[in-house]
C-alpha cells in the first residue's frame, strides 16, 4: 500500500474536536473499468455530527464513497473505521461492521413494497422500526406500496430509512436532496440532521444551503485529491475565492454574503 | 483525470448499465500490462520479425506436401499422404473459420451464437447450385458469395438492432432457422440429417479425387492466407477502429459523433462472407456438406477455438482453430486405440469421448489462463521484457479525427 | 374444434416443459447475469437418471414414476448447485467467462452421458393410464399432458411464493433488480446465487423427466434442442421475469404446436417471434430493464 508523503496533509479530522475519527481514509486509488476516478484521497471523518465531502460534478465524490464501500476497485490504500482496517473486506461484510449507505439516485428495489425494502436493510437483532417508523410516518402508510411508484421524495425517505435501520457507526450518505423539491429538500435535511444525533455522517451534498444547515466540517476534492479540509464547513462557504475555486460558480445558492 | 457525471451514473447501475460489450471485453482480455515499451523501435522490429516468422511459416506450409515428414501421434501419416494433408488442410480451414469468428468476438467484441450459419450456408449453397443448376464451379462459387453476403447483410442488419445478450439470441435463433431448414431437407436438396454429398461433376479434375488431396491443401492454405489478411486489413481499417473503439467504450464513441452501427455491421457482413468462403472449400475438402455445419454446436465450437487461442489475437484464433481440429481428430483415433480400450470402464467412457476432454481442458483454460495461449506467450513475453504496448482503440480514432 | 383443443393442451404441455427449463435460466440470468449453458446438461442428466430409477422400480408403476420425478429433480439440483461452487463462483462478476465455462461444462457433460448412455434415444414408457387418453369435449388429450401441466403449475405456484414470502426470496427479487444494492445493505449476494442455481437445476431437472415423458424417449441430446427454445422463451419473456417466463412458455409452445399442425413451420414462427419481440421490446415482453446498448 502507497505510503509515499503527499502533498495533502496526512489524515485530519475534518471535525477537529480532537475525538479519535471513525473513518480515516489513507491514498486512497480506485479505478472503473481500468480508468481512475479517485486519484489519491486521505481524509478522516469525525465521530460526531455531519462532514461535508464537497468538490464540482465528476471530481470523484461518490467514487470515493463507493471505493470505501468497495463497490468499485480499489487500487491502494487504506480504509480504517475506528482504527480496525477494513479495506480489505467485501462490501457486506464493511457494510456488517457498521457502514450504512445512502446511494446516489436512491437505489430503493422498484419491484419490492416499501416494507420489503426496509425488511430487506435489517440485520442488527433489533432493527430500529420504531425510529424510522416515527422519522417518516409517511412510509408507513405506503407500507404496502410499491417504492418504485413512489414519488423521488418518498423513495429518498425509503432509502433513508434502509441506512437507519441498523445501529451504524458511521453513514455515507451521497447526494440526498439531489432532484428533489425545495419542500422536500427541506424535510431529507431535517431527517439528516436528527439522524445525525446518534451516527456520525459524511454527507456528498451539492445543495450549499443544506450543507450550510448541516455540516460541521467539511472535506474539498478537487481532480480525485483533497484539496482542502477544514472544520467549520461555514467559514469555507463564507470564502468566495476559496467556494469560487474549489466549487466553482453556480454551483449552487450561496445565500449569504451573494 | 475526473469521470463525467455520465460515466458515473453508468456505473451506478452496476451490471446493467455495463454494456455487455464492456464485460465481454473487461473480462476476456487481460488488462493492459503496465510499464515501458511504448518506443516504436522494438515494436517496429517485432512487426518484421513477425512477419519474417509468417513468412516462413507459409512457405513451410506450402512445401510440406512435397516433404516426407513423419509426426507419429499428431498426423496420421507422412505429410505428402494424403491422410495428413486431409487433416492438416482441415486444421487450417478450421483456423480460418476461427479467424473469422475472431472478427467479431475479438474485434467487435460481438458475441454471435449464429456464425455456423454463413460457414453452413457457404457450403449447402455451393452443394446445391453444383448439384441442380449444372453451373460451372468458379460461377458457383460467386453466385455462393453473393448469396452469403445478402444473407449476413439481412440477418446482421436486424441481429445488430439489440446488442449483447439479446444480440446473441437473435443470431442463435437465426442460425437454429437455419439449421432446421437444412434438417428438414427441403425438396430434398439439402440431403437432409444425412447431408448432401459433393456432385464432382463441375469440379475441375485437378480437385477431385484421393491422389489430389494436395491441391486442396493448397487452396485450404490460400484461404487462411487470404482471411487472415482480409481480417488483418479489416482490424486495421477505420471501420475496424470504430468497431474496436465501440467495444471498449460505446459512450465515447458516441460523443465523437461516429456512428458505430455500420461499422459494426461492415464487420459482421464482413466476418460471415469469409465464413461462407471457409464454407465453400470445405465443402470441396469434405466432398460434401453436414448439418453439423449450420448448427449451434459448430458455432460454440467455434467460440471454443477462439477462446483456447485467446480472444483479441489473430493467430490465436489460428492456432486455436488448429489445435482444437487436431486434438479431435487424435483424441478419437486414440480413443479406440488399445490402451484406452483395455482400460476399465471408469476410464475408458471419458476418455473415449473426444469432447468431454475438449471441453475439459477448456474449462481448465477457462479458470485458470484468462487470455488463452495468446494470453499465456503474452504474459511469458512481458516478463521477459518484450511486449507489446496495446494501443487505445478510443485513441487511435481521435487521433484521426 | 377438437383439434383446436387438442392443439391448445400439446402446446401448453410443451410450455409447461419449457417454463421449467426457461425459469431457472431466467431467474440465473437475472440474478447473476450469467446465461448458463450448462442448464441442459442438468436437465439430461436428470431425465437420465431419472429413467434409470423408473426402470428400476419398474416403469409402469406409479411409484416408479413418482420417485424417477424426484430423483431427476434432486440430480439436477445436486449438479446445478455443485456447478455453482466449482465452476462460477471462482468466476465472481467475471460474467463472460462464467457463460464460457459453462459451456465447456455443457460440452463435457454432453459428451460424457453419450459415453454412458450411448447416443441413441431410448424409447420410454409411464404408467399405463399416462400413455392412453383422457376424452374432453371430443379431442382426445393425452394424459401424460395433465400430469405435466401440473407439476409445471405447482412449480410456478412454488417459486411464486418462495419469491414472494422468504427472506432468501426477497433477496433475489431485489437482487435481479440491483444486485450492488443488495450487498451495499450489507447481505452476501453470493449465498443468493447457489440458491437460484439449485432452484433452476430442480426444475430443469423435473423437466428433463416430464420432457422424456413427452417426447416419449430419453437422449444425452435430450437438453440441447429443449435449451435453445427456453433461450428463446426465456428472452421472450424478459431475462430475469418468472411471469414473463410462464407467459412466454405458453405463447411460444402453443405457437409451435398450431404453426407445426397447420403450416409445419413451427421452429420458424418461434424465430420470428423472438425477432420480433425484441426489435419492438429488446427487454423482453415483462422484462424491467432494457440491457443498455
Amino acid at each position: 500500500m502507497s505510503t509515499t508523503p503527499q502533498t495533502t496533509p496526512a489524515p485530519a479530522a475534518a471535525g477537529g474536536t480532537g475525538t479519535a475519527p471513525v473513518l480515516t481514509v489513507s491514498h486512497l486509488k480506485a479505478s472503473i473499468n481500468g480508468q481512475q476516478v479517485v486519484e489519491d484521497v486521505t481524509f478522516s471523518v469525525p465521530s460526531i455530527g455531519i462532514t461535508a465531502l464537497l468538490g464540482r460534478n465528476g471530481v470523484g465524490k461518490t467514487s470515493s464513497i463507493k471505493a470505501i464501500l468497495g463497490l468499485i476497485h480499489r487500487d491502494a490504500g487504506t480504509v480504517e473505521l475506528e482504527g480496525r482496517p477494513i479495506h480489505t473486506l467485501p462490501t457486506h461484510r464493511i457494510v456488517q461492521r457498521g457502514v450504512g449507505y445512502v446511494p446516489e439516485d436512491r437505489e430503493v428495489f422498484a419491484g419490492l413494497s416499501v416494507a420489503e425494502n426496509l425488511r430487506l436493510s435489517e440485520r442488527d437483532d433489533h432493527p430500529r422500526r420504531e425510529l424510522v417508523e416515527s422519522l417518516f410516518p409517511d412510509l408507513v402508510k405506503r407500507a404496502q406500496q410499491a417504492a418504485g411508484s413512489l414519488s423521488g421524495g418518498q423513495q429518498q425517505m425509503v432509502s433513508l430509512a434502509r441506512a437507519l435501520m441498523n445501529d451504524n457507526r458511521v453513514l455515507l450518505v451521497d447526494e440526498p436532496t439531489k432532484g428533489l423539491a425545495p419542500k422536500i429538500v427541506g424535510e431529507v435535511a431535517d431527517a439528516l440532521e436528527e439522524a445525525a444525533k446518534t451516527v456520525p455522517i459524511l454527507l456528498v451534498e451539492q445543495n450549499l444551503a443544506v450543507v450550510r444547515q448541516l455540516a460541521a466540517g467539511a472535506i474539498v476534492l478537487s481532480d480525485g485529491h483533497v484539496v482542502h479540509t477544514t472544520d467549520s464547513a461555514t467559514s469555507f462557504l463564507d470564502d468566495d475565492t476559496l467556494v469560487t475555486r474549489h466549487l466553482g460558480v453556480g454551483t449552487g445558492p450561496a445565500p449569504k454574503g451573494a | 483525470m475526473s469521470a463525467s457525471t455520465e460515466e458515473l451514473k453508468d456505473q451506478h447501475e452496476g451490471r446493467q448499465g455495463l454494456s455487455a460489450k464492456d464485460r465481454l471485453r473487461a473480462s476476456l482480455t487481460p488488462p493492459p500490462k503496465p510499464g515501458p515499451s511504448a518506443s516504436g523501435q522494438p515494436a517496429a522490429r517485432r512487426r518484421l520479425i513477425g512477419g519474417a516468422a509468417a513468412a516462413v511459416g507459409v512457405v513451410v506450409l506450402a512445401l510440406l506436401p512435397l516433404l516426407n515428414i513423419q509426426l507419429p501421434g499428431i498426423l496420421p501419416t507422412a505429410t505428402y499422404q494424403p491422410g495428413a494433408l486431409q487433416l492438416m488442410a482441415l486444421c487450417m480451414l478450421m483456423g480460418a473459420a476461427a479467424l473469422t469468428y475472431h472478427l467479431l468476438i475479438g474485434v467487435a467484441g460481438l458475441l454471435s451464437f449464429g456464425h455456423a450459419l454463413y460457414v453452413g450456408a457457404g457450403a449447402y449453397v455451393l452443394g446445391i447450385l453444383l448439384e441442380r443448376t449444372g453451373m460451372g464451379l468458379v460461377p458457383a462459387m460467386l453466385v455462393t458469395l453473393l448469396v452469403v453476403v445478402i444473407l449476413a447483410n439481412i440477418t446482421g442488419a436486424v441481429a445488430l438492432r439489440v446488442s449483447g445478450i439479446p444480440f446473441a439470441m437473435v443470431t442463435l435463433a437465426f442460425a437454429q432457422a437455419g439449421s432446421v431448414l437444412v434438417r428438414r431437407n427441403p425438396e430434398g436438396a439439402t440431403g437432409g440429417e444425412e447431408g448432401l454429398s459433393l456432385n464432382t461433376e463441375q469440379i475441375p479434375a485437378f480437385l477431385v479425387g484421393v491422389s489430389n488431396t494436395r491441391n486442396l491443401y493448397w487452396l485450404a492454405l490460400a484461404v487462411l492466407i487470404i482471411v487472415f489478411a482480409v481480417v488483418s486489413w479489416i482490424q486495421n481499417s477505420r471501420a475496424g477502429h470504430l468497431a474496436e473503439a465501440v467495444r471498449e467504450n460505446e459512450n465515447r464513441v458516441r460523443v465523437l459523433g461516429l456512428k458505430p452501427y455500420l461499422a459494426k455491421l461492415l464487420i459482421f457482413v464482413v466476418g460471415g462472407t469469409l465464413a461462407g468462403c471457409v464454407g465453400m472449400v470445405h465443402l470441396l475438402l469434405q466432398s460434401g456438406a453436414v448439418p453439423r455445419t449450420v448448427s449451434a454446436d459448430f458455432t460454440i465450437t467455434l467460440l471454443v477455438m477462439v477462446v483456447l487461442g485467446g480472444v483479441g489475437s489473430r493467430w490465436g484464433a489460428v492456432v486455436g482453430g488448429v489445435l482444437y481440429t487436431l486434438l479431435d481428430q487424435r483424441l478419437t483415433v486414440l480413443a479406440q486405440s488399445e490402451a484406452i480400450q483395455s482400460m476399465p470402464a471408469l476410464f475408458r467412457v471419458p476418455l473415449s469421448e473426444p469432447l468431454f476432454l475438449l471441453g475439459t481442458l477448456f474449462v481448465l483454460v477457462v479458470l485458470f489462463m484468462p487470455g488463452g495461449l495468446a494470453g499465456f506467450v503474452r504474459r511469458l513475453s512481458a516478463r521477459t521484457g518484450g511486449g507489446r504496448p496495446r494501443k487505445d482503440p478510443v485513441k487511435v480514432l481521435e487521433q484521426a479525427e | 374444434m377438437s383439434t383446436i383443443l387438442l392443439l391448445l393442451v400439446t402446446g401448453i404441455g410443451l410450455g409447461a416443459v419449457y417454463f421449467l427449463v426457461a425459469s431457472g435460466l431466467s431467474l440465473i440470468y437475472g440474478l447473476m447475469g450469467v446465461l448458463n449453458f450448462a442448464h441442459g446438461a442438468f436437465l439430461t442428466l436428470g431425465a437420465l437418471i431419472g429413467w434409470e430409477t423408473a426402470r428400476i422400480m419398474g416403469a409402469d408403476s406409479w411409484g416408479g414414476f413418482a420417485l424417477s420425478l424426484l430423483v431427476g429433480c434432486l440430480v439436477g439440483a445436486l449438479l446445478a448447485a455443485l456447478t455453482e461452487f466449482v465452476l462460477i463462483r471462482p468466476l465472481y462478476e467475471r460474467h463472460i467467462e462464467q457463460v464460457l465455462v459453462t459451456v465447456g461444462l455443457n460440452l463435457a457433460a454432453i459428451a460424457l452421458f453419450e459415453g454412458i448412455w450411448g447416443t441413441d434415444p431410448v424409447f420410454i414408457q409411464g404408467p399405463t393410464w399416462m400413455g392412453m387418453t383422457t376424452d374432453v369435449l371430443g379431442a382426445q388429450i393425452p394424459n401424460h399432458l395433465f400430469i405435466t401441466i401440473l407439476v409445471a403449475g405447482l412449480v410456478l405456484a412454488g417459486m411464486v411464493l418462495f419469491l414472494k414470502r422468504t427472506r432468501y426470496g426477497m433477496i433475489i427479487r431485489a437482487g435481479v433488480e440491483n444486485r450492488s444494492m443488495v450487498t451495499a445493505l450489507g447481505i452476501d449476494v453470493r449465498r443468493a446465487f447457489t440458491l437460484v442455481f439449485t432452484i433452476g437445476g430442480a426444475a430443469a431437472g423435473l423437466g428433463g423427466v416430464l420432457a422424456s415423458h413427452y417426447f416419449g424417449y430419453v437422449s444425452p441430446l435430450l437438453g440441447g434442442s429443449l435449451l435453445i427454445f427456453a433461450f428463446i422463451v426465456t428472452v421472450i419473456g424478459g431475462l430475469g421475469s418468472l411471469a414473463g417466463a410462464a407467459v412466454a412458455s405458453v405463447l411460444v409452445g402453443v405457437l409451435q404446436q398450431f404453426a407445426n399442425y397447420y403450416w409445419s413451420i413451427g421452429d420458424f414462427v418461434v424465430v420470428i417471434l423472438l425477432a420480433v419481440v425484441l426489435l419492438t421490446r429488446p427487454s423482453g415482453l415483462m422484462g424491467r430493464k432494457v440491457a443498455t446498448a
